[in-house]
């Protein structure tokens, strides 16, 4: 009887390791069908712009006009991936140094306090949704621009700034994590050789940290890249490539959001908006790649 | 002497930069804040939107987005617990798991808009459910169920491991390890993060944009049958949401006091994920003790 019982009991915990597992198993490959599903559609509709309408590679990415709905109509999108690139670049180079005093600040200026009082700011300030940075942008960084610089106030310049200050958390938390990170005898032995804490700073720790303090960058750069509504409130939304950074502009996200809606699906002008949302998921491929490339260096 | 001018100078810079970020979010929140709360009322958060007259609130908006949210925390949080669970105590290093935490890693940084393009095409046109709450929701689980998976994972990870060989060496099965021993002590990590990923879906626009539609029938909140088109709760209704809204009266707004809604509704956003960011850390810290005998997080 006793053999019995104990072998009933192992069943039943056979019995639920196997349904906890397949669940898990059913987890699991839900996310790879729903990336697998992800890439087959946006990859099929993207491609017809080229296979279906005929456009040549070269005419969509070296095109410079924007015009679907001409006798002509002709799909250089141009205008709107140069506008993407430059607000991400900018972007990128306004909010980095920001973004490394700020970790330097906490990790190594005034660890405790300094840690205590950025750490809620860069929670709170990658909290707020995107379309109220779209809003605040539009109500004080516009006019701002258009009083102080020639120009709407709309363009290159306003979205980089809005743009920037979404990506300062990214940045700073990646940053902030490599440089706690640092093993202290490397600083301590800088010290000891008589080094300021500048000199540490600058020949030991950041140089030392730089691939993780870029992969926060390339991070940071992801997230401007793919963001649509707060840039397209401020950007101006015009389809040429921008001469100065005070000229309304297009990105590939905001000519998405506004044309989407307007176009019916399969007509060539939506098909082209597809082939966009193909170019941002290669990107989004791009930045991981970039990414992963830096976190082997680091390993090193 | 000149390194030590160096050190005092590049000091002052990092603390002005470091200081000026501080100052961006008291400027940003102090903004908002000062703006939109002299516009919220009762009238305001109840009523429904104006299309061309003033005094339009933002009643079935706030309704839906959280509606919204908790239709897509029902479906994100049990996949994503079960995926961050075997991520963290099954998955065998190797060529599968590396694969699988690359999709994490890509599904999590894909932009929102392409997300929400995918719904538009899979889930509005192909399963034709059409702008409704549930294709909202399903398009908010694409987004949002990387994040789940890594905040499970992580959770799972930071458990001592001496409590899985205490359960082993009690003779319990791996999945009651799992369920009774591991789940309590990971589960404060995993409701914080949750309902720090609920702030964030909350505020989300572009993915929904497409998927719950830029719309919101004539409701009436005193017909509680899901099924009838105009009831707040027929999850295949199109559902316009609070953060899809404030970018529609920003860009095409027809209201003439539309920029003060916009205010408001952006306050009401704001205050919002704050209250969200309070309540995580607070029931995190409140499950914490209920479930283990410990009286403080450590």
């Amino acid at each position: 009887m006793r053999v019995q019982s104990s072998k009933s009991r192992i069943e039943k915990h056979h019995i639920e390791d196997l349904i906890g597992r397949s669940y898990m198993s059913f987890c699991v490959l839900l996310l790879i069908v729903s990336i697998v599903s992800m890439v087959y559609f946006v990859t099929s509709k993207g491609i017809s712009t080229f296979a279906i309408d005929k456009v040549s590679l070269s005419d969509f990415f070296f095109g410079t006009t924007w015009s679907p709905e001409g006798d002509h109509p002709s799909f250089g999108a141009l205008p709107f991936i140069a506008g993407s690139f430059i607000t991400t670049l900018l972007a990128a180079l306004i909010a980095s140094p920001l973004s490394i005093c700020a970790a330097l600040f906490m990790t190594e200026i005034v660890p405790g306090w300094g840690k205590k009082l950025l750490q809620p700011v860069i929670e709170l300030l990658s909290g707020i949704p995107s379309v109220v940075y779209g809003f605040v942008g539009l109500s004080v960084i516009v006019p701002f621009l258009r009083n102080v610089f020639p120009g709407q106030g709309i363009g290159v310049a306003a979205g980089a700034l809005v743009l920037s200050v979404m990506i300062l958390p990214t940045i700073t938390s990646v940053a902030a994590d490599a440089l706690s990170a640092l093993p202290q005898n490397l600083k301590e032995s800088s010290f000891a050789l008589g080094a300021t804490r500048w000199q540490t700073i600058a020949r030991v720790i950041i140089p030392t940290t730089l691939p993780a303090i870029m992969t926060g960058v390339v991070l940071g750069m992801a997230r401007a890249f793919g963001e649509a509504l707060a840039v397209q409130m401020v950007i101006g939304n015009a389809p040429f490539i921008p001469t100065s950074l005070f000229e309304s502009a297009s990105t590939l996200t905001s000519v998405i959001t506004l044309g989407m809606g307007n176009t019916t699906m399969g007509s060539p002008q939506n098909n082209a908006l597809w082939s966009m949302a193909l170019v941002l998921m290669l990107m989004t491929f791009l930045f991981v790649f970039i990414v992963r490339m830096l976190e082997k260096r680091r390993s090193i | 002497m000149k390194a030590k001018t160096a050190d005092k100078i590049a000091t002052f810079v990092i603390v002005t930069l470091a200081l000026l970020i501080v100052a961006v979010l008291a400027g940003l929140l102090g903004y908002i804040l000062f703006r939109g709360i002299s516009h919220i009322s009762w009238d305001f958060l109840t009523s429904a939107p104006q299309k061309i007259r003033a005094g339009g609130g933002v009643g079935p908006q706030l309704f839906n987005s959280l509606f919204l949210l908790v239709l897509t925390l029902l479906i994100t949080v049990p996949l994503g617990l079960g995926a961050g669970i075997y991520m963290a105590e099954y998955a065998r290093p190797g060529k599968i798991t590396s694969f699988i935490r690359l999709i994490v890693e890509v599904l999590s940084s894909f932009p929102s808009i392409v997300v929400g393009l995918f719904g538009l095409l899979l889930i509005v046109n192909i399963f034709g459910l059409g702008f409704s709450l549930v294709s909202g929701a399903l398009a908010l689980t694409v987004f949002n169920l990387p994040l789940m998976v890594r905040i499970t994972e992580q959770a799972f990870r930071s458990v001592p491991a001496q409590q899985k060989e205490a359960g082993f060496a009690l003779g319990l099965s791996k999945w009651k390890i799992v369920t009774t021993v591991l789940f309590p002590v990971a589960l404060p990590p995993i409701i914080t993060g949750t309902i720090l990923s609920a702030g964030r879906v909350f505020g989300e626009a572009a993915a929904l944009m497409f998927t719950a539609g830029m719309s919101s029938p004539r409701l009436d909140f005193g017909n509680w049958n899901p099924l009838s088109p105009s009831s707040p709760l027929n999850p295949f209704r199109p559902a316009e949401t609070l953060a899809v809204h404030i970018w529609k009266i920003n860009s095409e707004g027809l209201a003439p006091d539309a920029a003060e809604i916009a205010a408001g509704a952006s306050a009401v956003l704001v205050i919002t994920v704050l209250i969200f960011n309070l309540v995580a850390r607070y029931f995190g810290r409140l499950i914490y003790r209920k479930l283990t005998a410990s009286r403080r997080m450590n």
